[in-house]
């Protein structure tokens, strides 16, 4: 079935059709409405709300009349349900927040809304943000677009679903763990995380919060350029926003900057000349499927032949991050999830005794299951006895982890690549047995949050998954603190001499 | 060091969550198969590592800010009304719980 975002190959395409008056944003806005609905069996949208949409479109349609209109203006996006917003409903995939209205945007919504994109509405995502393959929705799971009985990864799997897909140009997501470049990975699309603290988390609920950064995924290393310029910058209502990024001010026009001097190399057909490759040793270990290391080691290949250089280096804590991350991140998740007391917002159950049994279990309905496990996970760790052992140690392993990182960028490497997951997409229901299974596929992604570094994916061939269907694998590409601008570079010229990128599911692979 | 079901039944109560005895035993092996992941940073030697607890303090010392402690202009009746609109039982600004104090 033909979608309308088909005749357009990225955000670039559809602005010049939008520019010469081929088609106004109302019509454009009325066609994905449609295409949305057309496809609802991806289970991707958990709201939708026509008015609020086509309401977005006018303003976007008045700026264009006046000649005012900016790189994005028009450009339809959807948002993760884990950020807040007025008017569409708010979820975070949670039977607790089922009813929840937000009095206001986050920060991230407010800023695409500035730029005059054009929000289809919200996007389903594992309860909390707590899944690597958005099978702990509330909503329940989303189909990934390149075969309807895999997983589109998680937890941003509505954002990657809806992008590749086609049934929106960008989207909003956010990585505590991989959750942004996982999923860009398995559903074959792009996607950035930034250094931590570059994008406000205000109005981001809360999953883990020296970990949590927001991210946007999209067809294109060019497009993601424009989407996180947009949403960076200081926000005083973040506690760990960042002011300046090495001297330069935190704010929308850096990003796109760097990126536009990194690209501006005048050294074609050895664009990359100089530019050294970190290739880790332990991300190539045993775990990781042949045909996903084929794919990743034939990009390098192709990024060799643009003039860069590889160079082996060892993150030799790379394994700790798995058990680091299962640490911090329930601990701060219990704390973070406390506030939800069943007295100011979120489900409350209809009979209870007292104040505590009325939280208790108001809490146990209204947390899916893997939601509860992370909360006692982290109660316990943080418990009388057991805070230095456990939650304390995980953050000294945290700093050699992130040592690691910043030995190999001082003098060996500029970038570093690797896989971002050890194999294709799983079939949906496939990893529910073991309850730690799912966390093990996080193991080259983790590291990258511990550390707070940027760290983007983009699609670098297929390997044979479920039933033997070619599914997507994602190059992950990690860079030093506020080199996104660089990481988008590298990523653009590799785009503009493959086409990964450019391939649709249901076209041939 | 494995979780013993009164382990269990005690984080429960610290983390608001209302559980069963039946449900302790499943619970119980579940967790004692997250701890055996977590268990290995014990055998890690971190001695003279400070704990990281803001990512970019590997870079440079981070202070964190802190607001002026000063009325803002949202703060208005109306806007106190419109935040509590999600509370599941209010009344007259407050929010209702049961009865704590006899």
């Amino acid at each position: 079935m033909a979608l309308f975002l088909d005749q357009y190959a990225d955000i670039f395409a559809l602005r010049q059709a939008l520019n010469n008056k081929q088609l106004s944003v109302k019509e454009l806005t009325q066609a994905l409405l449609g295409d949305i609905k057309q496809h609802a069996n991806l289970n991707a949208f958990v709201d939708v709300q026509p008015e609020l949409s086509l309401a977005q479109a006018e303003i976007a349609e008045q700026s264009l009349a006046c000649g005012q209109a900016g790189a994005l203006t028009g450009i339809p996006l959807a948002h993760k349900d884990i950020f807040v917003t007025e008017g569409w409903r708010t979820t975070a995939g949670s039977r607790m927040l089922a009813d929840y209205r937000s009095p206001f945007d986050a920060t991230v919504v407010q800023a695409l809304l500035k730029v005059q994109t054009v929000s289809l509405g919200k996007l389903s995502c594992d309860e909390f943000a707590m899944g690597s393959g958005n099978e702990h929705a509330a909503t329940g799971p989303v189909r990934n677009p390149w075969d309807h009985e895999v997983v589109p990864g998680g937890s941003s799997g509505g954002s990657a679903a809806a992008v590749a897909a086609g049934l929106v140009l960008g989207a909003t997501g956010t990585d505590t763990g991989g959750s942004v470049r996982q999923p860009a990975a398995l559903s074959g699309i792009c996607g950035i995380k930034p250094t931590y603290g570059v994008a406000s988390r205000f109005g981001m609920i809360a999953y883990a919060s020296s970990l949590d950064q927001a991210g946007v995924m999209a067809r294109s290393a060019a497009d993601l350029a424009l989407l996180l310029d947009a949403i960076s910058g200081f926000d005083p209502r973040d506690a760990t926003s960042i002011e300046t990024c090495r001297g330069v001010a935190n704010a929308p026009g850096r990003i796109l900057s760097d990126y536009a001097s990194f690209n501006d190399t005048k050294k074609t057909p050895q664009p990359l000349a100089g530019l050294r490759i970190g290739v880790p040793t332990e991300y190539f270990g045993d775990g990781l499927n042949n045909d996903v290391a084929q794919a990743v080691e034939q990009a390098l290949v192709v990024l060799e032949s643009l003039g860069a250089k590889r160079v082996s280096i060892s993150l030799p804590n790379t394994a700790l991050s798995i058990p680091a991350y299962y640490v911090i991140a329930p601990a701060e998740a219990s704390s973070n999830l406390a506030r939800y007391d069943a007295v100011r917002y979120g489900h409350r159950t209809e009979t209870y005794t007292d104040l505590a049994d009325m939280s208790a279990r108001s809490r146990t309905e209204g947390f899916g299951e893997e939601v509860r496990k992370r909360i006692m996970i982290g109660t316990y760790v943080l418990s009388h006895g057991y805070y230095d052992a456990y939650y304390l140690q995980a953050q000294r392993v945290r700093r050699l982890i992130a040592q690691d990182f910043q030995r190999a960028f001082a003098d060996q490497c500029d970038v570093i690549m690797g896989p971002v997951t050890p194999t294709v997409a799983p079939a949906i229901g496939s990893l529910s047995t073991d309850p730690t299974a799912e966390w093990l596929g996080d193991i080259y992604t983790l590291s990258v949050n511990l550390a707070g570094l940027p760290g983007l994916s983009i699609p670098c061939g297929f390997a044979p998954g479920h039933r033997s269907q070619p599914l997507p694998v994602g190059l992950q590409m990690i860079g030093n603190y506020f080199d996104e601008g660089r990481l988008l570079a590298v990523a653009h010229q590799f785009q503009l001499v493959t086409d990964w990128h450019q391939r649709r599911p249901g076209a041939s692979t | 060091m494995a979780l013993t079901e009164s382990d269990v039944a005690f984080v429960a109560k610290l983390a608001r969550l209302h559980i069963t005895p039946e449900q302790e035993p499943a619970i119980k092996h579940e967790l004692n198969q997250v701890m055996g992941l977590i268990e290995q940073l014990q055998s890690i030697d971190t001695a003279g590592v400070e704990p990281l607890a803001h990512p970019l303090s590997v870079l440079h010392d981070i202070e964190l800010r802190l607001r002026e402690d000063a009325s803002l202009p949202t703060n208005t009746i109306a806007q106190r009304n419109h935040l509590m609109q999600n509370a599941p039982a209010n009344a007259d600004g407050l929010f209702l719980v049961p009865r704590v104090i006899e």
